[in-house]
């Protein structure tokens, strides 16, 4: 387990993280989320000990990274900036990394086999495609077969193909018990992968919970979708219950303020025929802008105003 | 890369054998970092080629104008220095690869990936400096016996071959493969410290090569007090062939310059903690 408490980062004028809490538990994929420079990567070289914070603390297994007497064996971990010497080969890079905690060759063979390496093993890194970098990177967090295994954007540079083998390595390595952490700022990526999720926004913690917390939390105040030949009829009898309803195109309504069941109740006692009833459940994607919106770090100006989900959030 | 995708096997446990981080294992593992880069190999050849060639090349261009020298120029010549002259060359290379020891991991990344195997830190810093003193000192010390054997075999043709049982000239051949070796932690720490090649570099040259410059601008008086406590200045007082005016007695110079380099590398190792990777 994971444990980062009340830490905060400051480099010079600029807080990177602050004031971040939260856990990762064993034996579930963790996903954590954040627009471009919310502080994901920072928490995480918070995490591996390569960074200090100016408060707070960070533990795993109740023991600070720097504390670990064999880490490798502990904590697996890729960074998203390449972390490996251009100059030297894949194989050399992990014999190296290998040889402080007197792992044998035997395993370096292994997990440069596990991520299909195999053929390209003796060349330089500085030749590698971003795809294979990530790959590469994978193999040195699995080298000591940690029992927590930290990686930030994993399924960057990834072609689909790539991306659905660590999204199924990934879910085997958590079912084995392990803890897995991964950071990502694609929330369809993380649907797929993390059973849950710690959202943040500018180094603050937005949301920590499963991921159909998450989505139920987002959707809610979303609208109802109803398709009616009687939509006049049906708009004067929903505005009469205090429902806000916009008219979106001939014969469809949106509402807001009402569910699914008290407008079908509505519609049956006013005797108005429905052709359509739909709840509009907020996709992972939508939730994820507007609960990050406001914190975006580098956004284009027009998103902000005209972000339709933005707008519907605040009804 | 695609029969990947299909089979997915996650080794058992078992296979990694578990054992912790020890300064040995960190050694073996920045002799492996040393020997897989090739830079290192490259410059490592250049200075042997350098430490070993040169003595012998000096002394054979000596030795075809020995006839036509005057008795003044003959007095003069130095036949420990030409054979062991080969330090000159070799200690750019040194030099140079000492500061990239370290700033090639900072600029390519890898630092991270040393620190987060090592969280300590400073195991890193000893095995690195270590292995590379140690690789610098066996290199040099054979390299600089072929270049002083080879000037002695080109200089007995007008009997002016240094006798290696002649005290000063077994100290220069050893003095040479210790300052280079100590130069090459010098530049380490120098390369830990500022954490990148090309200010590493510049600071080598400009407290090694540049210094000595500026001190020879200043009234006489003063070069004379200062000259002698420069780094190349006291670091290479082993390597005279004979005692010169204004400076430091062999061993004490040596020892001037294993000062510096051990105030660079506990700079090198008390900012190396401190500051984030």
């Amino acid at each position: 387990m994971i444990s980062v408490e009340n830490v905060t980062k400051r480099y010079g004028e600029k807080v990177a993280v602050d004031g971040l809490t939260f856990q990762v538990k064993p034996g579930i994929v963790t996903g954590f989320l954040g627009p471009n420079g919310a502080g994901k990567s920072t928490t995480m070289r918070l995490i591996l000990g390569l960074d200090a914070p100016n408060g707070g603390s960070v533990s795993i297994d109740g023991r600070s990274y720097v504390d670990l007497p064999a880490p490798l064996h502990e904590v697996g971990a890729m960074l998203e900036a390449r972390a490996i010497h251009t100059g030297r080969s894949a194989y050399n890079h992990l014999l190296a990394l290998a040889q402080t905690h007197g792992i044998g060759r035997s395993r370096v063979d292994e997990v440069i086999d596990l991520v299909g390496l195999t053929d390209v093993a003796r060349k330089r890194v500085g030749g590698f495609s971003l795809g294979m970098g990530q790959r590469l990177g994978v193999a040195a967090a699995l080298l000591g077969d940690p029992r927590v295994l930290i990686l930030d954007e994993p399924a960057n540079g990834l072609d689909p193909e790539g991306i659905l083998w660590i999204r199924t390595l990934l879910k085997r390595l958590a079912k084995e018990g392990r803890t897995v952490f991964l950071s990502s700022h694609l929330m369809a990526e993380m649907a797929q992968t993390a059973d849950h999720l710690v959202v943040i926004g500018r180094g603050r913690l937005i949301a920590d919970g499963t991921v159909d917390e998450f989505v139920r939390r987002a959707s809610t105040g979303a609208a109802v979708r109803v398709v009616s030949p009687q939509a006049t009829a049906l708009r004067d009898a929903l505005a009469a219950k205090e429902a806000r309803v916009d008219s979106v195109e001939r014969g469809v309504l949106e509402v807001h303020g009402l569910s699914g069941q008290e407008i079908g109740e509505i519609a049956l006692a006013e005797k108005i025929v429905l052709a359509e009833l739909t709840p509009l459940q907020a996709s992972l994607e939508q939730a994820f802008m507007e609960l990050t919106g406001e914190t975006v770090e580098y956004h284009a100006s027009s998103t902000d105003t005209d972000d339709p989900t933005t707008l519907r959030a605040a009804a | 890369m695609s029969a990947t995708t299909t089979a997915i096997e996650v080794p058992a446990r078992a296979t990694a054998q578990h054992g912790g981080v020890t300064q040995l294992r960190v050694i073996r593992s920045e002799w492996t970092k040393l020997w897989s880069l090739r830079s290192t190999r490259w410059t490592l050849l250049v200075a042997v080629i350098g430490m070993a060639g040169l003595g012998p090349l000096v002394a054979a261009i000596q030795m075809s104008r020995w006839s036509t020298m005057g008795p003044d120029d003959r007095l003069h010549f130095n036949a420990i220095n030409t054979a062991v002259g080969g330090w000159h060359l070799a200690q750019l290379a040194i030099g140079v690869l000492g500061v990239l020891v370290l700033t090639g991991e900072y600029s390519t990344g890898q630092i991270r990936s040393s620190f987060m195997a090592v969280p300590k830190r400073l195991p890193v810093l000893w095995a690195k400096t270590g292995t590379f003193a140690t690789v610098a000192f066996a290199l040099m010390l054979i390299s600089t016996f072929v270049g002083f054997f080879g000037a002695s075999a080109i200089l007995t043709q007008h009997h002016v071959q240094p006798a290696l049982s002649h005290a000063p000239a077994l100290r220069a051949v050893i003095g040479a493969a210790l300052y280079l070796a100590v130069l090459g932690v010098f530049c380490t720490s120098l390369g830990a410290l500022v954490r990148n090649t090309a200010g590493g570099i510049a600071l080598f040259v400009c407290l090694l090569f540049v210094l000595p410059g500026v001190v020879a601008i200043l009234p006489t008086s003063l070069q004379n007090s200062i000259n002698p406590y420069l780094p190349l200045n006291a670091g290479t007082t082993l390597l005279a062939g004979r005692p010169e005016a204004h400076t430091l007695s062999p061993w004490g110079g040596f020892a001037v310059f294993c000062g510096y380099t051990a105030i660079a590398l506990v700079a090198a190792a008390i900012l190396m903690r401190r500051r984030d990777a």
